[in-house]
Order: C-alpha cells, then sequence, then structure tokens
C-alpha cells in the first residue's frame, strides 16, 4: 500500500505501478465530466477543444457562482460546492474515454464494471475511490475553475479544474485487473444466504419463488 | 391562525437551503455509532472521511454535498392552520426556484425528454409537493428533503403474491441491499414499504427512508421487522461507499399500508448517509425551524 504524488498529466507507465489499496493525490488538472457531457463526446459526435491525453477526469456536476473573469476565476466561474457523483451511470463511457480522449483515471464514487476493468487492464488506466458526499471537503481541495467547454450543458459541461492536494484518494480499481467492488460483491453475494439464514428465510414461512 | 403565502414562500427557500448545509443531529450520532463500531480499516477511515466533511461544512458554511437532489415538500396542515392551498403550492414553488436562483444552487432537475435544465429546480411536478393533515398539533408544519439521486437510482418494486409470504419481503430487501453495493452512497437508510397499491407502497419506502433515525414504526410486527432487517443486512459486508465493512445501513425503515387479499408488494427506497432533510413550523408564535 504505496502512496503516489502526481502532478497531472501522468504517463502510461506511472499508472500502471498502481496497484489497489495504494493512495493518490492530485496536483494541477483534473476535468470534470458527467452524464451528458459524455453522452454529447461520444453519442452526438460533439468535440472538446481540451486536450485530456494522460489526465484525469472526475464524476461530477459542480455547483457554481457566475462572476466576472479575472486571474482567480478565469472561466467567470468560482466553485460553490463540487463533488462526486455515482460513476455505475457511465460506465459505458470508460473506453471511448480512454480509446478516443486518452484519459489514464477516472475518479468517482461506487465504482465501475467489468467493461472498464478490461478498459483499465488493456489500456493503462485506473479508478480512484473518493468518498462520495463529503463535497465540502473536496472543494477545499479545489483551487480554481481555469476553464470550461461544452457549457450549453450546464451544470454538466465539460469543467477544468484546478486542483492542490487532492486526496489521498484510494486506488480501487487497477491495471492489472483487481477491484475493490468486484472482490466486495463476491464476499457480499457469499454472505447473503447467512443474512436470510438470521431472518429465518425459508424456515417455515410460506414458500418463495 | 392565517397564514400569507409570503411567509411559505420565504421558508420553503431556507429550508432547501437549510437542509442542504445542517445534517441533522441524529443522523450525525448515527455516524458516530457506525465509526466507533466499525471494524474494517478502510471502512473505518471512510466514515471518518464522512464525519470530517460534516466539520468542514459547518466550519465553512458549504454545502454537504454537491448533489442538490430533488427538492421535495411534505406540508403537513394541523389544528387551527388556515392555508390557501392554491397559493400555498405556487409559493413552495417559487421559495425552491428563489433559492436556487439566490443562493446559487445547482438546478439538478431536467426536462424527462429533453432533458433541458430551467436553472430552477423546478419543472413539471417538481419540486414535489406532499400535503397532509395531522389533529396532533396547532399551525402548519414543512418538511423538505433534497433527495439525491444516487440513493434515488436504486429503488425498486416487486407485486410478489400472498403464497410468497413474508419471505418474499425479506429476500426482496436484502437482495435490494446487495444490488445496490455502493451506488447509494452506504451507509444508508433502507426504506421499505409493504402493502397498499403499487403507487403507495413506493411512497410508504421513501417515507421510511426519510424518518429520522431512531424512529419506529407504528405497527408493532412492522417494528419488528425492521430491526430483524437491520441486523440482517448489515452482515453483507457492503460497507460504506461500498468498499467492504460492517456498516451497510444505518437501519432499516418499514412502513406498512394494509393490502388486497390477492397481493403482498413490497418497495425499497433508500437515503444516503447525507440523509438530508429540514422542517419548519408555523404557529401562532411565528416560525421555528428544525428538522
Amino acid at each position: 500500500m504505496a502512496h503516489h504524488d502526481f502532478t497531472m498529466p501522468v504517463t502510461e507507465a506511472q499508472v500502471r505501478t498502481l496497484a489497489v489499496d495504494d493512495t493518490v493525490t492530485l496536483n494541477g488538472a483534473l476535468f470534470g465530466i458527467r452524464d451528458a457531457t459524455q453522452i454529447a463526446l461520444f453519442d452526438r459526435g460533439r468535440a472538446t477543444r481540451f486536450d485530456l491525453e494522460g489526465h484525469a477526469v472526475i464524476h461530477t456536476a459542480p455547483n457554481v457562482r457566475k462572476v466576472a473573469p479575472s486571474p482567480a476565476h478565469p472561466a467567470g466561474y468560482a466553485p460553490v460546492c463540487v463533488g462526486t457523483t455515482t460513476s455505475a451511470r457511465m460506465e459505458r463511457f470508460t473506453r471511448p474515454l480512454m480509446a478516443q480522449c486518452g484519459v489514464r483515471i477516472v475518479i468517482g464514487k461506487g465504482g465501475l464494471g467489468a467493461d472498464s476493468a478490461a478498459a483499465f487492464r488493456e489500456l493503462g488506466g485506473v479508478y480512484l475511490a473518493i468518498v462520495g458526499g463529503a463535497a465540502a471537503l473536496e472543494t477545499t481541495w479545489i483551487e480554481a475553475i481555469e476553464d470550461v467547454d461544452l457549457d450549453d450543458l450546464n451544470p454538466e459541461s465539460l469543467w477544468r479544474f484546478r486542483v492542490r492536494n487532492f486526496g489521498p484518494l484510494r486506488v480501487a480499481m487497477d491495471s492489472r485487473g483487481g477491484s475493490l467492488y468486484a472482490a466486495v460483491d463476491a464476499a457480499a453475494k457469499a454472505n447473503r444466504a447467512a443474512a436470510l439464514a438470521a431472518l429465518g428465510v425459508g424456515s417455515g414461512s410460506p414458500p418463495r419463488s | 391562525m392565517r397564514i400569507a403565502p409570503e411567509r411559505i414562500e420565504d421558508a420553503a427557500k431556507e429550508l432547501y437551503v437549510r437542509a442542504l448545509k445542517d445534517l441533522p443531529p441524529d443522523i450525525k450520532r448515527g455516524l458516530a455509532t457506525l465509526a466507533a463500531r466499525e471494524t474494517g480499516a478502510t471502512a473505518k477511515a471512510v466514515l471518518g472521511t464522512m464525519i470530517e466533511n460534516i466539520a468542514v461544512a459547518e466550519r465553512t458554511g458549504n454545502l454537504l454535498c454537491q448533489d442538490t437532489g430533488i427538492p421535495i415538500y411534505n406540508v403537513t396542515i394541523g389544528r387551527d392552520a388556515e392555508v390557501d392551498g392554491v397559493a400555498l403550492k405556487a409559493a413552495i414553488r417559487r421559495g425552491c426556484e428563489r433559492a436556487t436562483r439566490e443562493y446559487p444552487l445547482r438546478s439538478s432537475i431536467v426536462h424527462p425528454l429533453t432533458r433541458r435544465n430551467e436553472h430552477t429546480s423546478c419543472g413539471i411536478g417538481v419540486p414535489v409537493i406532499h400535503i397532509d393533515f395531522s389533529d396532533g398539533f396547532a399551525g402548519l408544519r414543512i418538511e423538505m428533503i433534497p433527495k439525491g439521486s444516487g440513493s434515488e437510482n436504486n429503488s425498486w418494486l416487486r407485486m410478489a403474491v400472498p403464497a410468497e409470504g413474508i419471505d418474499a419481503i425479506l429476500t426482496f430487501v436484502v437482495d435490494c441491499v446487495l444490488g445496490a453495493g455502493g451506488k447509494t452512497c452506504p451507509p444508508t437508510i433502507v426504506g421499505v414499504g409493504v402493502g397498499g397499491t403499487a403507487d403507495l407502497c413506493v411512497h410508504l419506502a421513501k417515507v421510511a427512508a426519510t424518518r429520522p433515525l431512531g424512529s419506529h414504526c407504528a405497527d408493532p410486527d412492522g417494528a419488528g421487522l425492521e430491526s430483524r432487517l437491520s441486523a440482517a443486512v448489515n452482515l453483507l459486508g457492503v460497507g460504506p461507499q461500498g468498499l467492504g465493512g460492517d456498516a451497510t445501513a444505518f437501519a432499516v425503515h418499514v412502513e406498512l399500508a394494509a393490502t388486497h387479499i390477492t397481493m403482498n408488494p413490497v418497495a425499497v427506497n433508500m437515503q444516503c448517509h447525507s440523509a438530508r432533510r429540514s422542517s419548519a413550523l408555523f404557529t401562532a408564535d411565528g416560525v421555528e425551524y428544525g428538522y
């Protein structure tokens, strides 16, 4: 269980050193994406002017305040509350994010599935787990909203944040096929019988389907 | 006692922001209890981060979670309260919209087909407004719940049949918690509706999921199910954020309604660890805010 400090962007080799249960802290650029952002990019053929090669994306749609553009708020947005949404809805976008855009790190909550695990293994990527619902804390790691693209999708725009000491985040899926979520799911399924036995299911009540 | 729509509007605005910032004391105690009891190292760290986040939100005056949710207002009209019902609903909608524009909050509400966001947190049928009556108190109470989507996306209804018995209910709840994994932002309050019609059953599950921790089903048989299910789902090991551990749910809450002789419906709705709610009580003395 090693700790890694990354200044973004990173190389495939850097990402491939990460193993499940390692921790990572990010500095520099971090891109915010969400359902509508990825539907626009991968289903509707829209393009972004941002270069995501080697970068990290986070599943988010922030609360922001519109302000006059300034050095502190170059995109004309001040962050109000930036947190993380459930990743599983966006499972099918992991591979195109990596293959077409060069993304190396996906940050989210709740985990991704088998297709994403395969993409991480084949293309060299990782999933970092952040604690969902801990947005007040997460916001303190955001220095600025540096830029925004596809802003007609607001709040599901493509955001470029500048972050400082963003983390530590846990490596929950690595590029070697490791997944904490798959391991926990298998263990929970194995515990199902004990949970039903504790409830007395099947011990005299009418039969179940 | 007549309550003017302007006062309702101000309260509807205030309640939305309060709910997003100020976690009820029963939920804070619930997190502390789970953290003290947790045996998993990762799970203990995750629960610690959740507790730290509450302190950061209070210190910085920020929202607890970025998900402003689907706004729900539960209005209970008590004794001696007079309101213009149509004006009350319009006032709640205006207050919800003002909270969104003036704070500003992220509007999380879109048209279900065009996906257009009006940036008001309002739309067709949203905010959700429920109106009920009670002779248990004098005045008018409004409860506000910003229902997060991570937990709401894990909602289920099963129209079981009488021959499947209570076992069908118990098995369904366990399988829903299993299927939700970390997607609901556990530890959760697992809300279970039993009985009624299909729509009432789902509504009861939401009522159960948003009830304060430590409250119990008014029906003794329902309360019995709560304690058995609470223990059972925490044997699964899903843990905080689905990363493994003891603390999968704060509790399982059950709400019941009578049902048809041919029916045995069960619904599950979950509330995430940021189990936010706020309330305002209008009395002859003024308005008092709480949880």
